[in-house]
């Protein structure tokens, strides 16, 4: 996809993940809607897919860690083909599959996750696995920010340093809010950087909800040989709809119809904005 | 005692043979090479071996990734920090993700009974047995643990194997007809009509020499051993109820949540007979050798014994 199409399907994820929300009265909003660029990015350019062949011996691997945003993962992955969009309106609802954490059940999710702190971990598995078999697959993962309090984070970082694993790229969500407020309030984590550096990681910092940035970075990954890959991506827990952005209340949260069809109106406009702009 | 032999020692000579005819097998360890008796195998297929270092969450979910891109890992590392920190990880990872992990918890129960209560896991049949899809298996000598790990690497379920440290007795002999080790069928080692002795792993043993010193004293004891926790030969224990009015289970497990527990909820919902349930109690426990503590908390074959003796008076 090119740069402008990736702008516009992020907008489109954005109005997915909203409408899922919204219709079934649950979900993790603001997260979903500040990593809707990177999951956009990866899905619709940079990993190595097969919508008709999820388990294609050639893909690239994908673990969402923070689980919770889910929302936009199965909005990706349906845009994407691996299952029908329809299928997005049973979100959350009895018996769907289709529940508020990754199931791989599903097409196009390897894991299930949920549970803070296990992204890693499995990626590091991966990673070490398809090196040994000389593959070229590579593995990405996402993380939030308060997820980098789990410890066992840290145990997958010294063991992806130790193992020079340039065959993996994590990625994490730096909206700095969690649950409870502030990640700084909640537990520190700067200097966030150079904790992982010193865990042996090539770290590039972005804006994560800039298309061109983030593209830009997870293409030209391992960013060093013998290097796991980190991207900070700083993003807008909220991206995307005014009343939500960098307000911690809405980490979960259900719009009313009101503000509901404000942000869809909104992001229709920016869509057509978007069409419509030369490059 | 006979033919004794570490389970530990079983599991990684089986381990060994399987990885050598199968490169997709890895194990992983978390700096327990030699609590888990694998020197010889990191000597041998450097290639086939992870070192995650004192980090058991991690390596839970270094195997579970493992698995989701086609390799076999198993697992080996101390069952008390295996089965406490790495939890979730079993659970969510492992089994909720359905991935094709084999996990070996040594030194189970109380074989670090001189190290204390931080290294007793009395806990883990009960934590392990409510999580669905992953089979427990707690083999009762160094015969049964190679049988049920050929069978078990036949298969692609998330496994959970509980052995100890020390040598062990053997139950089984080579000819017994051990292989293919069935899951979820408990082997009657012993008929008997007056009550049924029902234990796992090491104490099975204890459980037979009980019976024998009954039998001096006239009383004719059945012998189960339920080497697979989960899934549970219901039907055995429901016969066992039905022909011998009574069950006494003996396990190296915290008397909550174990065995006995899961005897007694099957009894109950079926037939109901007495049931004594023998374990360790729920405190920290004195230290010593597991022998000594298997004596001090009524476990070998004199506590079993008069323990059943106690029973036959509740029984009808």
């Amino acid at each position: 996809m090119t740069l402008q199409e990736l702008k516009v399907q992020a907008v489109q994820t954005r109005k997915a993940l909203l409408s899922m929300i919204y219709h079934a009265k649950t979900g993790h909003t603001g997260g979903a809607l500040s990593s809707a660029d990177i999951m956009t990015a990866l899905f619709f350019h940079v990993l190595k897919l097969d919508p008709s062949n999820p388990f294609w011996e050639e893909r690239d691997y994908f673990i969402l860690s923070k689980g919770h945003c889910v929302e936009g993962y199965l909005a990706v992955l349906a845009e994407r083909g691996f299952f029908p969009p329809e299928e997005l309106e049973t979100f959350s609802r009895f018996k769907s599959r289709l529940i508020g954490h990754p199931n791989n059940k599903i097409p196009g999710i390897e894991m299930n996750t949920g549970a803070l702190g296990h992204g890693l971990s499995i990626s590091v598995g991966m990673a070490i696995g398809l090196k040994k078999d000389r593959k070229t697959n590579r593995v990405f993962t996402l993380m939030g920010d308060g997820e980098q309090a789990e410890g066992s984070v840290w145990e997958a970082a010294m063991a992806a340093g130790h193992y020079k694993l340039d065959n993996l790229v994590a990625i994490i969500d730096r909206n700095h809010l969690q649950i409870s407020g502030s990640t700084e309030d909640v537990m520190s984590l700067e200097p966030l950087a150079a904790r992982w550096e010193s865990f042996g990681w090539e770290v590039k910092e972005i804006d994560g909800n800039a298309m061109d940035e983030v593209v830009q970075a997870l293409t030209s990954t391992p960013l060093k040989p013998e290097k796991p890959t980190l991207i900070i991506a700083h993003t807008i827990k909220g991206k995307g709809v005014k009343a939500m952005e960098n307000v911690a209340s809405w980490h979960h949260g259900v719009p009313n119809k009101g503000l509901y069809e404000e942000a869809m109106a909104a992001f229709t406009r920016l869509e057509e904005e978007l069409r419509n702009a030369k490059l | 005692m006979p033919n004794s032999k570490a389970c530990r020692e079983a599991y990684t000579t089986v381990l060994l043979e399987l990885a050598k005819n199968d490169p997709d097998i890895i194990v992983i360890s978390s700096d327990a090479r030699g609590s888990c008796s694998l020197n010889t195998y990191v000597k041998t297929l450097p290639d086939q071996f992870v070192e995650i270092g004192i980090a058991e969450q991690n390596e839970i979910g270094v195997a579970a990734g493992l698995s989701v891109v086609g390799k076999k890992p198993y697992v080996c590392a101390p069952a008390c920090f295996l089965t406490a920190r790495s939890l979730e990880q079993i659970k969510v990872d492992v089994a909720y993700s359905h991935q094709n992990v084999k996990i070996l918890g040594v030194s189970g129960g109380i074989s670090y009974g001189a190290l204390g209560a931080s290294h007793h896991t009395l806990h883990d049949i009960a934590a392990l047995r409510c999580i669905p899809d992953l089979t427990l298996i707690i083999p009762c000598d160094a015969i049964q643990t190679a049988a049920a790990l050929r069978s078990v690497a036949q298969t692609k379920d998330a496994v959970f194997f509980r052995i100890g440290r020390e040598k062990v007795p053997a139950v089984y002999t080579e000819e017994l007809g051990m292989e293919p080790f069935v899951f979820g069928k408990a082997n009657t080692l012993k008929e008997g009509c007056d009550l049924t002795l029902v234990a796992c792993g090491e104490m099975v043993y204890h459980a037979l020499e009980a019976a024998t010193l009954l039998k001096t004293q006239g009383i004719e004891a059945r012998v189960l051993d339920m080497a697979t926790l989960k899934p549970f030969d219901e039907e055995a224990i429901i016969k066992a109820a039905g022909e011998t009015g009574a069950i006494l289970t003996v396990e190296e497990h915290s008397i909550n949540g174990g065995l006995g527990a899961t005897v007694s909820q099957i009894v109950c919902a079926n037939h109901p007979v007495p049931v004594t349930t023998l374990g360790l109690p729920d405190e920290y426990l004195v230290t010593g050798t597991s022998l000594e503590l298997f004596s001090e908390y009524g476990l070998d074959a004199k506590g079993i014994a008069e323990s059943a003796r106690k029973l036959l008076q509740r029984k009808r």
